[in-house]
């Protein structure tokens, strides 16, 4: 079973209604004892970095998910600043992140934009895979999705890159390292090209 | 590339979708859970959607009606009307809206937007700006409650002190050229834009595709929104939800924005 790990922060009704619409069985765990039986784990969140970190540790649910991350491998995916605290640093806060996939949570360089809208980076850009990955399925030639955000992932080693977008340079926009992944968009909102992502990772 | 949006933008008042010309001779044009589903088919950018009976009638933003718009979309929302308090914000974020638009409350208390986006994130936080034109000295001014109060505020000067405030986008929505379908204010996106550098969307005025790739061409990246073009076909105004394809939207920026 899939389980949304509700913390608080992020769209857990509409990851559960995509699911719904390609007939995926779901649960949305808010303590402990909801994740025992998850076999896949998506951690949602919008807004800033210390706050994620702050509502992850009260929900009493982060050493359960741990255990089932770091000790049984069980796969989970993180969506925006669900996927930034899979670091092990923000420059927007002081909370250490979760540290699952090296790295840190940079600002853009605003000086590196052509154009006279800087920040938020918001709306739809084009996403380009690495290398070859199950998560993006379908998705190789053709990917685009919603974003909306100022920091992004900067991997410690570079493998764990995952796949790229270009604002201003190119950046890090969904990261892997063995079970653990992020997305730095958003693939709840995201259409027909987030259903299908939503849907490779159910098929891991 | 990151692309410029282009986004429908819905009037909801007593649970049914209106379409207003200048701010008034409204028009009832559907079902709003109806729109959303044509939407979502049509995978529009971004939605917008604001109440214009809330911070009017005084009351608060209808959180039954925005849990089912949000469930439904599979495209980010927007939703504005009756915001008036960080708790408010923050429950409509927690109902799954990716961005709320404040006006009068912002307008009045202007240090609301540092509360709400150190709340939420500055990312969600859009303030829509409903200017008009003094009929004398061409000098533009914001208005609120539905363009009936004035607040003498220079939308200019504002937006940029908004920006400093925390906001992470503004909405610049034309009074004067609202239904009316002639085109954008091009003029007054130029001043704003140039005072500020967080995304900005503009509605008010586009008539056809050809407005929102006049806008695309002169501002890059930018959200052209748009309420009649989408909602009304033809001459007589029938209403018939539309949105361009997903190959005409590419050629229509491809066209307006080469990069």
């Amino acid at each position: 079973m899939i389980v949304i790990i509700d913390y608080g922060l992020g769209n857990i009704l509409a990851f559960a209604n995509t699911y719904k619409r390609l007939n995926v069985g779901v649960k949305v765990a808010r303590k402990a004892d909801d994740l025992t039986d998850a076999t896949k784990l998506i951690l949602p969140g919008v807004g800033a970095f210390d706050r994620a970190m702050d509502l992850f540790q009260q929900s009493g649910m982060r050493e359960r998910t741990e255990e089932l991350v770091l000790g049984q491998k069980v796969p989970v995916l993180g969506i925006c600043v669900g996927m930034q605290i899979l670091a092990s640093a923000s420059e927007e806060g002081v909370s250490p992140g979760l540290g699952w996939v090296q790295g840190t949570v940079r600002k853009f360089d605003v000086a590196s934009l052509p154009h006279s809208t800087h920040l938020p980076h918001m709306g739809w850009n084009d996403v380009m895979p690495l290398r070859q990955t199950a998560l993006f399925d379908q998705l190789q030639n053709d990917a685009r999705f919603y974003f909306l955000h100022s920091y992004y992932f900067q991997c410690a080693n570079q493998h764990d890159a995952l796949a790229q977008a270009k604002y201003g340079d190119n950046f890090t926009c969904a990261v892997n390292h063995e079970n653990v992944y992020g997305v730095q968009f958003h693939p709840e909102k995201s259409h027909h090209y987030g259903a299908q992502l939503l849907k490779n990772f159910a098929d891991l | 590339m990151l692309r410029p949006r282009i986004i429908p933008c819905l009037l909801v008042r007593d649970k049914g979708l209106v379409k207003t010309v200048k701010f008034a001779n409204e028009k009832y044009v559907g079902d709003p859970i109806n729109a959303v589903r044509i939407f979502n088919e049509k995978e529009v950018d971004e939605l917008i959607v604001l109440d214009i009976d809330a911070t009017v009638k005084g009351v608060g933003p209808d959180m039954k009606m925005i849990e089912r718009l949000a469930a439904e979309c599979r495209m980010p929302l927007c939703y504005g009307g009756g915001i008036k308090t960080v708790e408010q914000a923050r429950s409509i974020i927690g109902l799954g809206v990716e961005k709320v638009a404040l006006s009068s409350a912002v307008l009045a208390n202007p240090g609301l937007v540092a509360d709400i986006a150190r709340e939420i994130g500055r990312q969600s936080v859009v303030v829509v700006l409903d200017v008009k034109k003094k009929l004398f000295g061409g000098k533009y001014e914001v208005w609120t409650h539905n363009a009936k109060v004035n607040t003498h505020k220079n939308p200019i000067e504002f937006a940029r002190q908004l920006e400093d405030l925390g906001a992470g986008e503004i909405v610049l929505n034309s009074i004067d050229n609202d239904g009316v379908m002639k085109g954008y204010d091009l003029g007054l996106v130029e001043k704003v834009r140039k005072a500020t550098t967080i995304p900005m969307s503009v509605v008010g005025g586009a008539g056809s595709l050809q407005d929102l790739a006049g806008l695309i061409g002169k501002f890059g990246i930018i959200g052209a929104v748009a309420g009649s073009l989408f909602v009304f076909k033809g001459a007589y105004k029938a209403v018939l939800i539309n949105y361009p394809s997903t190959a005409e939207k590419d050629k229509l920026i491809q066209e307006a924005y080469p990069c």
